[in-house]
């Protein structure tokens, strides 16, 4: 079945939501979100943690704590993540997964370390991609599509998943925010050339996009944000949609 | 409930699970604190190999054949469940638990490996760890893995799920059972499931049927 995951943005334990990485409001509990998520029938969701200062770091681990005693479904944590230290501390506090992203890039010998030390299944790593100005491929950017890094994208997922990514949780830095549908060239390029689960990221907008993300981009999953926050659609409106279109979701 | 903690598994969300209905919950670290438990539940996550190995430094293995040869409820969840068979091909060599006869193979199959995601359970008909009636989402639930067990006897399969090939996604025998999936992530459905071993437990009936 095919995982529909709300992803909420979290920066000093409370939710906030961006459009293209900038604009960002207060939206409230994720705690409560999450368990409401999982009423209307959430498969997973993602917290992603932009807390900017170290010393406020730990309030994600509370917020790790709460969250696994209130919500049974899995859950993810990414962002800030550095070192293997960072991740046991998520994990040990409850958290399922983690999404590696720039410290991946940066060493990628990570991802190997913290695959045999926690297992592949809990190490995703997330790939931010923007389609090249010449059409010849997606290159790999950071810091919220801010830094460019000469990476090929599609090169770079295969090594993540040849090092021990359970999971591939791939972002267009194109279509982030746009609400114009997921790019669904990437997603394909991608889930074709790894042999692990793809989540497809960025541009939902229509409830036909979450399907196209699976008949077209050939993802196993797919994440939104803003369509979920702002409550343009509900999980079970997606779902309905997606099994509408063929897609086999759990319903 | 013995909830048996041996560094191999995300043990607060089994305990957690299990506390909302309403279990009190051992958390084990040493085989002497189990002494009076009613059940015992073995969670996990990891490799085989070094599970067992865990397990075994623990004083955990000989404490789990001799309660479950006597008769008490063992749940064994994901690599738990895996860790109740005799062996696996993930860490050939290491000899499991042998309390279901059979061997943990890997999925052999072209969809992506590992399995992560929902997937549908056909349990056999009245298993007692079955919703019984219900729709599809009653029995969807929440897996992540690479190996499946393979038991011997058919009669200990309980229910069985797809990932482009058939494997066994519930095992039991006498008062020994296991989910390949994770039923204390498997929102109300996983829930229900650990509701209904817990009632079983209580009431002392045998649930590997």
């Amino acid at each position: 079945m095919i995982r529909v995951i709300p992803c909420l943005d979290v920066d000093r334990g409370r939710v906030v939501k961006g459009v293209n990485f900038v604009d960002i409001r207060d939206a409230g509990d994720p705690v409560e979100l999450a368990a409401r998520y999982d009423a209307e029938g959430a498969d997973e969701l993602v917290f992603l943690d932009i807390t900017a200062t170290h010393e406020e770091r730990d309030t994600i681990i509370h917020l790790v704590q709460r969250t696994a005693e209130e919500v049974f479904i899995p859950f993810t944590i990414g962002g800030g993540l550095r070192t293997e230290e960072d991740i046991r501390a998520v994990l040990a506090a409850g958290a399922d997964k983690v999404s590696l992203n720039s410290a991946a890039v940066r060493d990628p010998d990570l991802v190997e370390r913290a695959a045999m030390r926690f297992g592949d299944q809990c190490i995703v790593v997330a790939i931010d991609a923007k389609r090249r100005d010449d059409g010849s491929g997606w290159e790999v950017y950071l810091a919220g599509g801010r830094r460019e890094t000469g990476i090929e994208a599609v090169e770079w997922a295969a090594e993540a998943a040849r090092r021990g990514a359970g999971e591939l949780l791939v972002t267009s830095m194109d279509r982030d925010g746009t609400q114009v549908g997921f790019d669904t060239d990437l997603l394909a390029a991608i889930a074709d050339a790894a042999p692990v689960p793809v989540i497809a990221s960025g541009g939902a907008g229509t409830l036909g996009h979450f399907a196209e993300a699976v008949t077209r981009g050939h993802a196993d999953a797919v994440l939104a944000a803003s369509v979920f926050h702002d409550g343009v659609y509900t999980v079970g409106e997606v779902k309905a949609a997606m099994a509408r279109d063929g897609v086999p979701v759990r319903r | 409930m013995a909830l048996l903690d041996y560094d191999m598994s995300n043990l607060r969300s089994a305990g957690k699970a299990l506390e909302r209905l309403g279990a009190r919950v051992e958390v084990c670290r040493e085989p002497g604190e189990a002494g009076d438990a009613d059940a015992v539940v073995l969670p996990g996550v990891g490799r085989f190999g070094a599970a067992m190995e865990r397990l075994d430094e623990r004083g955990f293995t000989g404490m789990l054949r001799e309660r479950a040869s006597s008769g008490t409820p063992v749940l064994g969840i994901c690599l738990g469940l895996q860790l109740l068979l005799d062996e696996s091909e993930e860490s050939p060599g290491v000899a499991g638990l042998g309390l279901i006869p059979g061997r943990v193979e890997r999925l052999r199959t072209s969809a992506k490996v590992p399995h992560i995601g929902w997937s549908e359970v056909h349990w056999r008909e009245g298993a007692a760890l079955g919703p019984g009636s219900g729709g599809p989402a009653d029995r969807t639930y929440y897996f992540v893995h690479s190996y499946a067990c393979v038991p011997t006897d058919a009669d200990d399969v309980l229910g069985t799920a797809e990932h482009g090939v058939g494997f066994t996604a519930a095992v039991g025998r006498g008062g020994v059972c296991g989910v390949q999936f994770h039923p204390e992530k498997s929102s109300a459905a996983g829930l229900a499931l650990l509701d209904r071993w817990l009632a079983g437990v209580q009431a002392g009936q045998a649930l590997a049927s």
